[in-house]
C-alpha cells in the first residue's frame, strides 16, 4: 500500500539535467538518472489514487501507481515486470516521452506531480543493470509468420508482441538501421542510439527477425510479401511532413526538420564508427542564423541540433501565442496536458523563442534563403496577420518543423491496395484494414503522435492480429 | 396463510416462498419479509386458583402498551391483538352441554371461513379427524363477538369464529390427549389447506385473538368481559407489523408463545427442521409422528409462528416447556466461567442437536401450568416483572403497564439476557435466577456425554503434515480461478498486515456482477442483507460476550430424543481449516465422522456446458456419500489444473446442500469445502450461509504463503504467521458480517442465506440457492460455466502471465467499469469549475448515462418513454423549484473537512435545498447567519447511532431530523471516524478525546424494534415539532415492508439508499458486497406503501450514485420525490475520488481534518449551486420529453419507463426488470406521493405543563410542580425541553429553575433532551431510555415512600438509560438494565446496580455504580470515567479492559465523586449512599475508576501544556480554522455568546 502521507513530507526533486553549458559540446544524454535511492524517495510521493488520472493519461495505461509502489517497497524486480506488462519499451519512452501523465497527476492539482517519468526510466536502467531484462522467447511457436513493415517504435512493439504470443515476425526496414524516428528522428541527446540497439538485440534473441535496407514494395514485391507471410503490419510512419504554404518556400536553405534531424543523427552515427550513408546535399547549421519554425518537440529538437553545430543564432518562430502560466495547470484544465509549455531543454541552451509570430514569405539572395518576414498573428484557429507588426528575421537556415499530414504514397500501398481515410493514412479503424490479413498501427494508420501512443498501437494492433490468426485456419 | 382469502395451501414446500415472491405478487412486495415489534405482558397468580382477576389485569396491561402496537392506514385497525389463558371452564360449561370434566376436554378455536362450503369442508376436516383419532366431538360453539369494534379493514378480512370441544377418549392421560388433539389439527390443516386456521386447540389452553387494536379486545369478545371467564395464568400480546397487511390468525398469541421479537435466522433454520425430518422418531407418537409432519407446518409461515410450531412439537415430543426453550434461544455460554458448569453442558450439547434460532427475542411462552419468558442472548427487547406480597405476578414489556401497589411489592425486576423467568402456578413458584434451568441442566448427564463424543481437531495427536503442495505454479492457479492483482495487494495482502479486513471509501460505482465482463466470482452476484429497524444488528467486537464462531462438523441424530451419541461431532473453534486441519479431518477414523470427497471440477474438454453434468454428478456423489456413511463431506476442488476447471464453489456448496436436504440425508454429513476460489470473507460468508460447514481456501492461503515469502507484507511476516493473521482477519470478518443480521453464532449463520441475489437466473436460484430472493433474474448455468472456462483459460493452456487488474475498488484500463472515472470526472469539473457549463455538462452526462451506468447499473437498463406530445421547456417547473427536491447526503463535519461541509451548507441554503450534518453534531455559531446573508446552518440533522453532539439545541435548530438506521455502503455497520480525524474542533464538536477513533454502534441502542423506532420519533417530534423526521434505510429485500413500517411509526419522511452509496470508511467489502441498488429498493417501497395507503403519510428519498438528470427523473418515476447526492456534489467542490477518506490525506482539502491539506481545499458554493441547477435544467429537459410539466406530476409514474432494447449485453439477457415497473396493485386514484401533512402532538405530558412552566421559559421565573405519572406518559420533558432551547439555546435556565416532581411508572425515554434548569425527580419507577440524550438537566428516580422493599435490590429504570446524553446529571435508587450510559458523552450518573455493557462507548461524563454490576462493563470506553464499588473484588472480571484501566480512586477524584454520592443520597434518600458516606474512609479504597487510557493521555498532555505557559488551551472552545487559515471559504468562523455544554 503507497505511503498516505508521502507526499506530504517529501517535495519533488528537480529534474537531473546535465548543465546546458556542457551538454552542448557533446551529443550525450540531455537528462540523467537520479540515485535509486532518490528514485524511491520520490515514488512515495504518489498516492495510488482512486481514480489514477495518471494511468489514465498514459496512452499506454502505464500501471504507474502500482510500479510506484513497487519502487517505493524497493521491490524494483516486480515493477519493471508490472512496467513491461503495459510498455514493451520503457526505456524510449522514459527517455522521450512528453509523459503526459505527469499533468494528469492529481498532485499537479495544488502541488508538484510526482516525478513519474523518472520513476519509469529508473525502472528499467536498473533492471538493465541489474541483469533482470533477458530475452524471453516463446516458449511454443504457432507456426504462423508476420510482416512488420516499419521499424519504428510501432512496428518494434507490434512485432514483440507478435513474437511473444508465439508467431514469427519479421521486420522490415528501408533505411540502413532499425528504429525509425527512434534512431533517425530523435537527436542522439535526447536517445542515444545504443538504447535502441539494446533492445533490438533484446527483440532479436527473443526470435524477432529484422531485415535492413528492405524496401518493400520495390525491393520486394508485394506478392511475394503475402506469400511468404500469414498477415502484414504496416507501420510507415507518418513522413510526408506539413509544407510551409508562403511565398520563398523553395528557397535553397529551406528544409524540412526531420531532413536535417536524419542528417545529424547519421552524422552522429559516422562519428562514431557506425555505417551510415553521406547525405547528398549537406544541411548545416554551423555559422549560420537558424530560424527554426514551429513549436513542437521537432522544432526543439532542430534548435539543439543546431546549438550543438555552433549555429551563430537560432530562433524559434512560434505562431501560437504565448501560454499564460509556465505550469500545466496554469495553462489548462487538470487533468489535461497542455499543447505547449513556453520553455523546452533547447532554450535552455541557448537561443530564443518568438509567439505568436506568423511567417509570411521567405525572401534570398542567388535562389539562396536571407531573410524570414513575418508578423504578428491573432491567435488559433485563424491566426490571422495584425497590421503593422511586420518584421523580418536573418536566416541563412530555415528548418520547417510544422508537423506531418499521413503516411507517404509509396508502392507498397497501391499494390496492397489499403484505402486511406480522408487525412490520408491507413484507414484501419480496428487495425484491421479490409483487405484481409493486413492491418496498420501507429502514426500511419493515426497520424503523428508520440512515442508513447506507438507503442500502444502496436501492441493493440499486434492482439488485433493474434486474433484473427487464432479464427482463421492456418 | 396470511390472508384467509387467498387459496394458498401449505405444501411444506421451501420453494413456495419463492413462488409468493415471484408469481402471486407481481412486483417487489414478498409478504416473506414482514417484520412485527408489540407490547407483550403476562399475568399470572402464585396461588393457581383461576380468577377473572387475572383476565382482567391481563387486558388492562394490554390497553397500557397500546402505543407499542400500530394502526394501519384505517386508525381502527390494528395489526393484532390477543390473550391466551387456561380454559375457562366455567364459561365454557355454562355454554356447551354435556362437557366431560376439566381435563377431559379440549376447546379448538377455529377462524373460519365466511363462505359456507368452505367453513363446511373445515368442520368437516376436523371432526372427521377428531373420530379418526378416537376422540369424540362435543359440540361446535358459535364465540360470541362485537364486531362494531372492528376497525373497517379488519372487517373485511373478518373470519367466522368458532370453537370445537372435543372429550378425551377412555384411557387416555392428559398429556397423552394433548398429543392426539395436536394430530387433530394437524391431520385437518393437511387436508384443508389454508382454510384450516385453529389458534388454539388443547385441553389447557385458549386463545382469543385477532386483528384489533389492544383496547377493542376484551369489547369485540365479550367471553373475556364474562365473570365466569376464569385463570390463573394469562397471556396479553399487542402487536405492530411493518405493514398493514396483518390478518387475523398473524396476531399474537400462538399456541405456546407470543412473541416479541425476530427470528434473523428463521431460513436456516426451517431448511434444518426440514433436513431433520427424515430423521425424527419419538415413542411418545409412535406412528401418529408421520401425521403431524413437516413441522414447521408452513415453512412460509411467519417467524413467530414457525418457532410456535416447533415448541409445540418438542413439548409434545416430551420436553418441558422451559427446556425447548433453552434449546431453541440458548443463552451465549462459550467461554462464561460465570455459569455453572451443567448448564454450559447443556448448552454444548444441545448445539449437536439445534442450531440457535437467532436474533432479538422476548418470547413470553406458557402451557397453562407454566407461565414464563425469556430474552435473547443480548437482551434486545425489554421486560421487566414484578411479584406482590399478595401472589401476583407481572411480567410485561413495560414497568407499570399494569399499576401494582407498591406497598405490595415484594422484588421487582427485569429479564435478563438469555435468562428464563418461569412461574409454575401448580407449585406456586417463581424462578427468576437461574434454578428452574438449572434443575434442566442436570437432569441428564451432558458434560461426560460430551466427554466422549466431541472430537476437537486441534487435541488430536499430528501424525504428518499437509498435503503435499500442487506441482502447477501458483499463477497459472490464481488465474484459473480468477484472482486479481487487486486481489492479492488490496484485499489479501493488506488483510494479513493488519489482521483484518482492509478499510475503504466512497462508493461502490463498479459495474453489477450481472454487467460485469470481467468474468466475476460467483460470490458477486450475492450481496449480504442486514438488520434495520426491526432488528439491531450487533457490534461483534465492543459486544464478542455474545458472539461466537463454534462449529461442528458431523451427523446429527434425532431431534425428539436425548441419547449420549448426539455428542458425536468434530468440534471447530472457527470454519475456517487449514490445509493441515483438514488433512487432519480427513484421516479421522472415528465410526460416523469418515470424511469422503467430492471432485468439483470438470473436463475443459466439455466446455462450458460441461458445468451442468458435473453439477448432477456432484450432487449424485455427494449423497451417495452420505447414504454410504460418511460424516463428513469435502467438496474439492483440488483437481483444478490444465484439464480440469473448477465449478464455482458457491454453487458446488448451494446444490450440494440443497439436493441433501432435499433428499432428506443433509443430516448424515457435515459439509467442508476445500476450494481456491474464495479469497475474501465475503466469498467465505456466502458458502457458509449456503450451507458450509466449514471452508479451507487453500489457494488463499497458499498465496498468503507465497506473499510472506517473497517478503512483499508490510511487517515482513513469515508464512505461518501470515496464515494465521489472515485466519484472525477472516474470523474477525465473519463476526462483522453475521452481525450484520443480528446474529450471533455462526452455527446459526450456516445454511441461513442471509443474501440476496442480484442478476442470477431464478430457475438456477430456485434450485441451487432455494428461497434466495432473485428478483430481476439474469445469468443462469450456460453464463456461470462460460465464465469458469474463460477463467480457466487464463491460466491454460497457455498462461497469460500476469493476473487481470481487477479494478473493483478502484478504476483502472482494463478493469471492472466505473461510472465514476477519469472522464466523467474530468467533464464534471469542467461543467462546474472550470467554465465549461451546459455543454460540458451534457457531455458529462451523455458519458454517464451512454457509456457508464448502461453497463454498470439497474437503470441503465431502462428506457424512459418520451411522449409524443412533448412540452415546450417554458411550460416545465423552473429548475428553481426543482432544485428544492435535491439534498446532499449525511457526511459528517469529520469525515469532511469543515471547509467543504460549509460550502455544502452554505450552498443548498443558497438554491433552498437541504444539507445534511451527518454523524457529527454542529458547531452553534453555524446557526447565525454570516454577514453577507448566507447561512452555514444544515437544514437536515442526523440522528445517528452515536448521537455525536445530538443536544436539544441542535434538534430545535433542525428542518428535517433524520434518523440514520442504516448507510448504504456499509448498512448494518456503524460509522468509524479513524483517530487522526478527530481533532481538536471535531472531538469538541462530537464531545469526545482528539485523536481516539470514534466507533458509533452498529444500532441505535434505543431501536431494537420498530416500536422503539416510533418511540424515537415521537421524542424527536417532542424536542422539535416543527422539523419533518426522516428515516434512512438502505436498500435491501423487504426494505418496503420496513418502510411501510416506519410510516406506521410516525415518520414523514424516509430514504431509501442504494448499496453503491458513499463512506468515509468502511470494511471493503462492505462497500461492495452488501444491500442492492436503489431501484430495487425505491420500487418495492413505493409498491408496498401504495397498496398498504400508506403513500400519502409520507415523503420518500432516494440516494446512492445519483449523477445525472436521468438518474433524478428515474427515481423520481419509481416513486421518490426527492433525491439525494453526496459524490457528485464532492466532485463539484474538487474530489477526485482519491479514496483515502479514512487516511486523513486527502489531497484536495475535503475529506480530511489536517491543516495543511484543509488549505488546499478550492471548492465554493458556487461549483455546487452550478452543479445542481445544470441537473435541474437536464430535469427539465427530460420532463419536456416526457410531457410531464410539474415534478410532483413525475413520482411514481413506473409507466413511464420500460427495459431498454437497445442494451446488448451478453450477460443482461437474462434480466427482466418487469417487477420493478409494474405499478402497485391499488385503485388509480391512490396516492402515489406524500399528501398529508403530519399530525401535531397533542397527547404529549408535557402539552399539559407547558402553561404552567410559561413563565420559568420566557422569564426564568422558578416553578415547582407535582403530577401523577404513568407508563403511557412518554418522553416526559422532552416538549418542555425543545421550548427552552428554543428560547435560549444550549444553555438553557438557571440551575433548578423548573422542578417536575412525579409520582408513579413513569413511561418509557422519561427526562429525554432534558435541558438544563430543569428536575425531573420520579417517586416510583421508569422504563427505558431515562434521560436519552439528556442536554443538561436533572433526573432522579427513586422507589416511593410506601415501598416496603430494599431499594438496591430491585429494578427502578429500564435499559438504555442516558443514551447520547450530553450533559445533565441523573440518579437511581436501584438497580437498573442493560446499556446503563452507553454513548454517555457528558452526563454524570449514579446508580445502584447496572446489567451488562453498562458505559458502553462512552467518551465523556462520569458514572458512580455503588452495587452490581453487569458484563462487559466499559466496552469502546474512550472518555469520561466511571467510578463502580467494588465490595467483593469481582469487578475486574466483568469489565472489558479492551481500552481502559483500573485505578485507585487518587484524592482529586475523591472529592467529586463524594459529591456526586452526596448529591445521590440527598435527591433519591439512598441508604446505600448514606452506608458509603458514613463509612467514607473505610468505602473509597473499595472503589475501582474505570479510565480509558487515551483520555487519559489526551487529559495529561493537556496538562502538561497547561503547565508549560499554555494557558487555557484545554478550556477554550476550538475553533474550526485551520491554523493560520486565512482563507476560509465562507465568511469565516462567527463568534457567538453559545458555547457548548462542555
Amino acid at each position: 500500500m503507497p505511503d498516505p502521507r508521502g507526499f506530504l513530507t517529501v517535495a519533488r526533486a528537480a529534474n537531473p539535467e546535465r548543465d546546458p553549458r556542457e551538454r552542448v559540446a557533446d551529443h550525450r544524454e540531455v537528462f540523467t538518472l537520479l540515485p535509486w535511492d532518490d528514485v524511491r524517495e520520490q515514488a512515495r510521493r504518489c498516492m495510488g489514487c482512486g481514480i489514477p488520472f495518471c494511468h489514465h493519461g498514459c496512452p499506454l495505461g502505464n500501471l504507474i501507481p502500482e510500479w510506484n509502489d513497487l519502487v517505493r517497497a524497493d521491490r524494483w524486480r516486480e515493477a519493471i515486470d508490472r512496467l513491461h506488462a503495459t510498455n514493451n519499451f520503457p526505456e524510449f519512452t522514459g527517455y522521450t516521452c512528453p509523459a503526459p501523465c505527469e499533468p494528469a497527476c492529481v498532485l499537479e492539482i495544488n502541488d508538484d506531480p510526482v516525478m513519474i517519468k523518472q520513476v519509469e526510466l529508473a525502472i528499467i536502467e536498473r533492471a538493465f543493470e541489474e541483469g533482470w531484462v533477458r530475452p524471453r522467447p516463446p516458449e511454443t511457436r504457432t507456426g504462423r509468420t508476420v510482416a512488420v513493415v516499419g521499424s519504428g517504435p510501432a512496428g518494434l512493439a507490434a512485432a514483440a508482441q507478435l513474437n511473444y504470443a508465439g508467431h514469427r515476425a519479421v521486420v522490415y526496414e528501408r533505411d540502413e538501421a532499425v528504429g525509425g524516428l527512434l534512431r533517425f528522428g530523435i537527436p542522439d541527446f535526447k536517445l542515444e542510439k545504443r538504447f535502441v540497439e539494446r533492445r533490438v538485440a533484446l527483440l532479436a534473441a527473443e526470435g524477432v527477425e529484422f531485415r535492413c535496407g528492405v524496401d518493400v514494395g520495390v525491393d520486394l514485391p508485394v506478392d511475394r510479401l503475402r506469400r511468404d507471410h500469414d498477415a502484414v503490419v504496416l507501420a510507415l510512419g507518418s513522413r510526408r511532413a506539413r509544407p510551409l504554404d508562403v511565398p520563398g518556400a523553395d528557397l535553397a536553405g529551406v528544409h524540412k526538420a526531420m531532413d536535417y534531424l536524419y542528417q545529424r543523427n547519421r552524422a552522429v552515427a559516422r562519428e562514431e564508427g557506425h555505417f551510415a550513408p553521406e547525405p547528398a546535399e549537406p544541411i548545416t547549421a554551423a555559422g549560420k542564423d537558424v530560424v527554426v519554425i514551429g513549436g513542437g518537440d521537432t522544432a526543439a529538437d532542430c534548435i539543439a541540433s543546431a546549438h550543438r553545430e555552433a549555429a551563430r543564432s537560432v530562433v524559434q518562430m512560434d505562431r501560437y501565442p504565448q501560454p499564460q502560466g509556465t505550469r500545466p495547470r496554469e495553462i489548462t484544465n487538470w487533468p489535461r496536458v497542455p499543447k505547449r509549455l513556453p520553455s523546452t531543454y533547447a532554450l535552455d541552451e541557448g537561443g530564443t523563442r518568438t509567439w505568436s509570430e506568423g511567417v509570411q514569405a521567405l525572401t534570398g539572395q542567388g535562389g539562396h534563403v536571407t531573410a524570414v518576414h513575418g508578423c504578428m498573428v491573432s491567435g488559433p484557429p485563424d491566426f490571422h496577420p495584425l497590421p503593422g507588426t511586420e518584421l523580418t528575421r536573418p536566416a541563412d537556415l530555415v528548418l520547417v518543423a510544422i508537423g506531418f499530414l499521413s503516411v507517404e504514397p509509396m508502392p507498397l500501398l497501391e499494390d496492397l491496395a489499403v484505402a486511406r481515410d480522408e487525412r490520408g493514412n491507413v484507414d484501419a479503424p480496428g487495425f484491421a484494414t479490409a483487405v484481409p490479413g493486413v492491418f496498420a498501427a501507429g502514426d500511419a494508420r493515426r497520424g503523428q503522435s508520440l512515442v508513447v501512443t506507438a507503442i500502444d498501437e502496436g501492441r493493440r494492433c499486434a492482439a488485433a492480429v493474434d486474433a484473427w490468426l487464432r479464427s482463421s485456419a492456418p | 396463510m396470511r390472508d384467509l382469502a387467498s387459496p394458498t395451501t401449505a405444501s411444506g414446500d421451501v420453494t413456495r416462498r419463492m413462488a409468493i415472491g415471484r408469481s402471486r405478487v407481481a412486483g417487489l412486495y414478498d409478504p416473506t419479509f414482514e417484520h412485527d415489534g408489540c407490547g407483550v405482558a403476562s399475568v399470572a397468580h402464585l396461588s393457581g386458583e383461576p380468577s377473572h382477576e387475572t383476565v382482567r389485569r391481563a387486558l388492562v396491561a394490554l390497553v397500557n402498551m397500546s402505543h407499542r402496537g400500530a394502526e394501519g392506514a384505517d386508525a381502527r385497525t390494528g395489526d393484532g391483538a390477543g390473550i391466551l389463558l387456561q380454559l375457562p371452564d366455567e364459561l365454557f360449561r355454562a355454554a356447551v352441554e354435556g362437557l366431560p370434566p376439566a381435563g377431559r376436554y379440549g376447546v379448538a378455536t377455529c377462524f373460519l371461513p365466511r363462505d359456507r362450503a368452505r367453513r363446511e369442508a373445515v368442520e368437516h376436516a376436523l371432526t372427521d379427524a377428531v373420530e379418526a383419532e378416537g376422540q369424540s366431538v362435543v359440540a361446535w360453539r358459535d364465540v360470541p363477538v362485537a364486531a362494531r369494534h372492528l376497525g373497517e379493514a379488519a372487517r373485511r378480512r373478518a373470519p367466522v369464529i368458532r370453537q370445537l370441544f372435543v372429550g378425551a377418549a377412555e384411557g387416555l392421560d392428559q398429556d397423552a390427549f394433548e398429543r392426539k388433539l395436536y394430530v387433530v389439527r394437524r391431520t385437518a390443516e393437511k387436508r384443508g389447506g389454508a382454510d384450516v386456521v385453529v389458534p388454539s386447540f388443547s385441553s389447557r389452553t385458549v386463545v382469543y385473538k385477532g386483528m384489533l387494536v389492544a383496547h377493542q379486545l376484551a369489547g369485540f369478545y365479550p367471553d373475556l368481559t364474562d365473570p365466569r371467564c376464569r385463570s390463573a395464568l394469562a397471556l396479553v400480546h399487542s402487536r405492530f407489523s411493518t405493514n398493514t397487511m396483518p390478518s387475523w390468525e398473524l396476531a399474537h398469541p400462538y399456541r405456546r408463545l407470543a412473541h416479541n421479537g425476530e427470528v434473523n435466522t428463521l431460513l436456516g433454520n426451517v431448511n434444518w427442521m426440514r433436513a431433520r425430518q427424515a430423521w425424527l422418531a419419538s415413542e411418545l407418537f409412535g406412528d401418529d409422528l408421520a401425521k403431524v409432519l413437516p413441522v414447521p407446518a408452513d415453512p412460509d409461515g411467519s417467524d413467530s409462528a414457525i418457532l410456535d410450531n416447533v415448541l409445540e412439537l418438542l413439548t409434545l415430543a416430551g420436553r418441558s416447556l422451559p427446556h425447548a426453550v433453552m434449546m431453541m434461544i440458548p443463552e451465549a455460554y462459550e467461554g462464561r466461567h460465570d455459569l455453572p458448569e451443567e448448564l454450559r453442558h447443556f448448552f454444548a450439547f444441545h448445539s449437536f442437536l439445534m442450531e440457535p434460532w437467532d436474533g432479538p427475542a422476548s418470547v413470553s411462552f406458557t402451557d397453562g401450568r407454566v407461565i414464563g419468558a425469556t430474552l435473547d442472548r443480548n437482551g434486545l427487547r425489554p421486560g421487566r416483572w414484578v411479584v406482590t406480597g399478595d401472589g401476583w405476578v407481572v411480567v410485561s414489556s413495560e414497568a407499570g403497564a399494569l399499576p401494582v401497589d407498591p406497598a405490595t411489592v415484594v422484588r421487582k425486576g427485569r429479564l435478563r439476557p438469555g435468562k428464563l423467568f418461569v412461574v409454575d402456578v401448580e407449585s406456586g413458584t417463581v424462578s427468576a435466577d437461574g434454578d428452574a434451568e438449572l434443575a434442566i441442566a442436570r437432569r441428564r448427564p451432558y458434560g461426560s456425554w460430551l466427554e466422549r463424543g466431541a472430537v476437537h481437531l486441534d487435541d488430536l495427536p499430528s501424525a504428518e503434515g499437509p498435503p503435499e503442495p500442487s506441482d502447477l505454479p501458483l499463477l497459472d492457479r490464481q488465474l484459473a480461478f480468477g484472482y486479481t492483482r487487486e486481489d492479492l495487494e488490496v484485499v489479501v495482502g493488506p488483510m494479513v498486515d493488519a489482521a483484518k479486513e482492509p478499510t475503504g471509501s466512497m462508493g461502490d460505482d463498479a459495474a453489477l456482477a450481472v454487467l460485469s465482463d470481467q468474468r466475476p466470482p460467483l460470490f458477486r452476484y450475492f450481496k449480504q442483507r442486514f438488520a434495520q429497524v426491526t432488528n439491531p444488528a450487533i457490534d461483534p467486537e465492543r459486544e464478542s460476550i455474545v458472539m461466537s464462531l463454534t462449529t461442528r462438523l458431523g451427523p446429527m441424530g434425532n431431534l425428539l430424543e436425548e441419547t449420549a451419541d448426539q455428542a458425536r461431532a468434530v468440534v471447530l473453534p472457527d470454519p475456517v481449516l487449514t490445509d493441515f486441519q483438514l488433512s487432519r479431518l480427513r484421516r479421522l477414523s472415528r465410526p460416523n465422522l469418515e470424511a469422503a470427497t467430492v471432485d468439483c471440477t470438470w473436463p475443459v474438454t466439455e466446455g462450458a456446458d460441461g458445468l451442468s453434468g458435473a453439477l448432477e454428478r456432484i450432487r449424485r456423489e455427494a449423497a451417495e456419500a452420505v447414504t454410504g456413511g460418511a460424516g463428513i463431506v469435502v467438496l474439492s476442488d483440488r483437481a483444478t489444473g490444465p484439464e480440469r476447471v473448477p465449478v464455482p464453489a458457491l454453487l458446488a456448496t448451494g446444490a450440494v446442500h440443497h439436493h441433501l436436504v432435499g433428499e432428506g440425508c443433509r443430516l448424515g454429513a457435515g459439509l467442508v469445502v476445500e476450494s481456491g476460489e474464495p479469497r475474501e470473507v465475503h466469498h467465505i460468508a456466502c458458502l457458509i450461509g449456503y450451507g458450509a460447514g466449514a471452508v479451507n481456501p487453500y489457494l488463499m492461503l497458499e498465496t498468503v504463503r507465497d506473499l510472506a515469502a517473497a517478503g512483499v507484507l508490510a511487517d515482513g511476516f513469515g508464512p505461518a504467521d501470515a496464515e494465521q493473521r489472515a485466519l484472525k482477519a477472516i474470523a474477525k470478518g465473519l463476526l462483522k458480517i453475521i452481525s450484520k443480521m443480528g446474529i450471533s453464532t455462526i452455527q446459526s449463520y450456516c445454511g441461513a442465506q442471509i443474501f440476496e441475489a442480484v442478476g442470477l437466473d431464478r430457475e438456477l436460484v430456485d434450485a441451487h440457492f432455494t428461497g434466495t430472493p432473485s428478483r430481476i433474474g439474469g445469468v443462469g448455468l450456460d453464463v456461470l460455466g462460460a465464465e469458469a472456462v474463460d477463467r480457466h483459460r487464463r491460466a491454460w493452456p497457455t498462461t497469460q502471465g500476469r493476473l487481470p487488474d481487477g479494478g473493483v475498488l478502484a478504476w483502472r484500463r482494463d478493469g471492472e467499469r466505473h461510472i465514476w472515472n477519469p472522464t466523467t470526472v474530468t467533464l464534471l469539473q469542467d461543467a462546474v469549475r472550470n467554465g465549461g457549463g451546459r455543454s460540458a455538462f451534457t457531455e458529462y452526462t451523455r458519458a454517464v448515462d451512454e457509456d457508464a451506468a448502461r453497463r454498470c447499473t439497474l437503470r441503465g437498463l431502462l428506457e424512459l418513454r418520451t411522449s409524443d406530445e412533448p412540452l415546450p421547456l417554458d411550460e416545465v417547473e423552473p429548475a428553481a423549484e426543482i432544485v428544492r427536491h435535491f439534498a446532499t447526503g449525511a457526511m459528517s463535519l469529520g469525515s469532511i473537512s469543515p471547509e467543504a461541509h460549509e460550502t455544502l451548507a452554505v450552498a443548498m441554503n443558497r438554491i433552498g435545498a437541504k444539507s445534511n450534518t451527518g454523524e457529527g453534531g454542529e458547531d452553534p455559531r453555524r446557526w447565525v447567519p454570516d454577514p453577507n446573508g448566507d447561512s452555514r446552518r444544515s437544514a437536515i440533522k442526523q440522528v445517528a447511532s452515536a448521537r455525536f453532539g445530538v443536544t436539544v439545541a441542535y434538534l430545535v435548530e433542525a428542518d428535517e431530523l433524520q434518523i440514520k438506521i442504516c448507510q448504504g455502503s456499509k448498512p448494518g455497520e456503524g460509522g468509524q471516524l479513524p483517530g487522526q480525524k478527530v481533532s481538536e474542533y471535531i472531538a469538541h464538536l462530537r464531545h469526545s478525546t482528539p485523536g481516539v477513533e470514534l466507533i458509533s454502534p452498529p444500532p441505535h441502542h434505543d431501536i431494537y424494534s420498530i416500536e422503539d423506532l416510533k418511540q424515537l420519533i415521537y421524542d424527536l417530534r417532542c424536542a422539535n415539532p416543527s422539523a419533518r423526521v426522516s428515516v434512512k434505510l438502505a436498500a435491501e429485500v423487504g426494505v418496503g415492508t420496513v418502510a411501510a413500517g416506519v410510516a406506521k411509526a410516525g415518520a414523514d419522511h424516509v430514504v431509501i439508499a442504494g448499496h453503491d452509496g458513499g463512506t468515509g470508511a468502511s470494511p471493503v467489502s462492505s462497500i461492495t458486497s452488501a444491500g442492492v441498488p436503489w431501484e430495487l429498493g425505491l420500487a418495492e417501497t413505493q409498491q408496498v406503501l401504495v397498496e398498504n395507503d400508506l403513500r400519502s403519510r409520507i415523503t420518500v428519498q432516494a440516494d446512492g450514485q445519483m449523477k445525472t438528470g436521468r438518474d433524478v427523473v428515474v427515481a423520481a418515476l419509481l416513486g421518490a420525490e426527492e433525491m439525494g447526492f453526496s459524490t457528485a456534489p464532492l466532485i463539484a467542490t474538487g474530489c477526485i475520488m482519491m479514496r483515502v477518506c479514512h487516511l486523513n490525506t486527502c489531497p484536495v482539502g475535503i475529506a480530511t481534518q489536517d491543516d495543511e491539506l484543509r488549505r488546499r481545499f478550492a471548492g465554493t458554493p458556487d461549483h455546487v449551486v452550478t452543479f445542481f441547477f445544470l441537473l435541474a435544467q437536464e430535469v427539465r429537459t427530460i420532463m419536456a420529453g416526457l410531457g410531464v410539466g410539474s415534478f410532483a406530476d413525475l413520482v411514481g409514474r413506473a409507466d413511464l419507463l420500460e427495459p431498454d432494447g437497445a442494451v446488448d449485453h451478453w450477460k443482461a439477457r437474462g434480466v427482466d426488470l418487469s417487477d420493478l415497473l409494474v405499478g402497485a396493485k391499488a385503485p388509480s386514484d391512490a396516492p402515489r406521493r406524500r399528501t398529508r401533512d403530519p399530525e401535531p402532538i397533542v397527547d404529549a405530558f408535557d402539552v399539559d405543563l407547558m402553561a404552567a412552566v410559561r413563565p420559568a421559559v420566557d422569564h426564568g421565573v422558578g416553578v415547582q410542580l407535582v403530577r401523577k405519572v404513568r407508563n403511557v406518559h412518554r418522553t416526559v420533558g422532552g416538549l418542555l425541553s425543545g421550548e427552552i432551547a428554543r428560547a435560549r439555546g444550549d444553555g438553557g435556565l438557571p440551575a433548578g429553575t423548573i422542578r417536575i416532581h412525579l409520582e408513579g411508572s413513569a413511561g418509557q425515554s422519561l427526562a429525554a433532551w432534558l435541558a438544563p434548569g430543569v428536575e425531573i425527580t420520579v417517586r416510583g419507577e421508569a422504563n427505558d431510555y431515562v434521560g436519552k440524550g439528556l442536554s443538561g438537566g436533572v433526573v432522579a428516580v427513586r422507589p416511593p415512600e410506601t415501598a416496603s422493599f430494599a431499594a438496591e435490590d430491585n429494578v427502578i429504570a429500564g435499559n438504555t438509560v442516558l443514551y447520547g446524553a450530553t450533559g445533565g446529571k441523573a440518579f437511581f435508587r436501584g438497580l437498573v438494565g442493560e446499556r446503563f450510559a452507553v454513548r454517555n458523552s457528558g452526563a454524570s450518573a449514579v446508580a445502584e446496580g447496572v446489567g451488562d455493557h453498562g458505559c458502553e462507548y462512552m467518551t465523556g461524563g462520569c458514572v458512580v455504580v455503588l452495587g452490581p454490576t453487569g458484563r462487559n462493563f466499559a466496552a469502546g470506553m474512550s472518555g469520561g470515567e466511571a467510578y463502580v464499588l467494588d465490595r467483593d473484588g469481582s469487578f475486574a472480571d466483568r469489565c472489558n479492559l479492551d481500552l481502559v484501566d483500573l485505578e485507585d480512586v487518587g484524592p482529586d477524584d475523591a472529592a467529586a465523586l463524594r459529591s456526586l454520592v452526596d448529591e445521590h443520597r440527598e435527591r433519591t434518600g439512598s441508604a446505600v449512599a448514606e452506608r458509603v458516606l458514613e463509612q467514607w474512609e473505610e468505602t473509597l479504597p473499595l472503589f475501582r475508576k474505570v479510565m480509558p487510557r487515551d483520555y487519559k493521555r489526551v487529559l495529561e498532555e493537556r496538562a502538561a501544556r497547561a503547565a508549560d505557559g499554555g494557558g487555557e488551551d484545554g478550556e477554550a472552545t476550538p475553533s474550526p480554522a485551520a491554523a493560520d487559515n486565512g482563507q476560509p471559504t465562507t465568511s469565516g468562523p462567527v463568534a457567538v455568546g453559545a458555547t457548548a455544554d462542555a
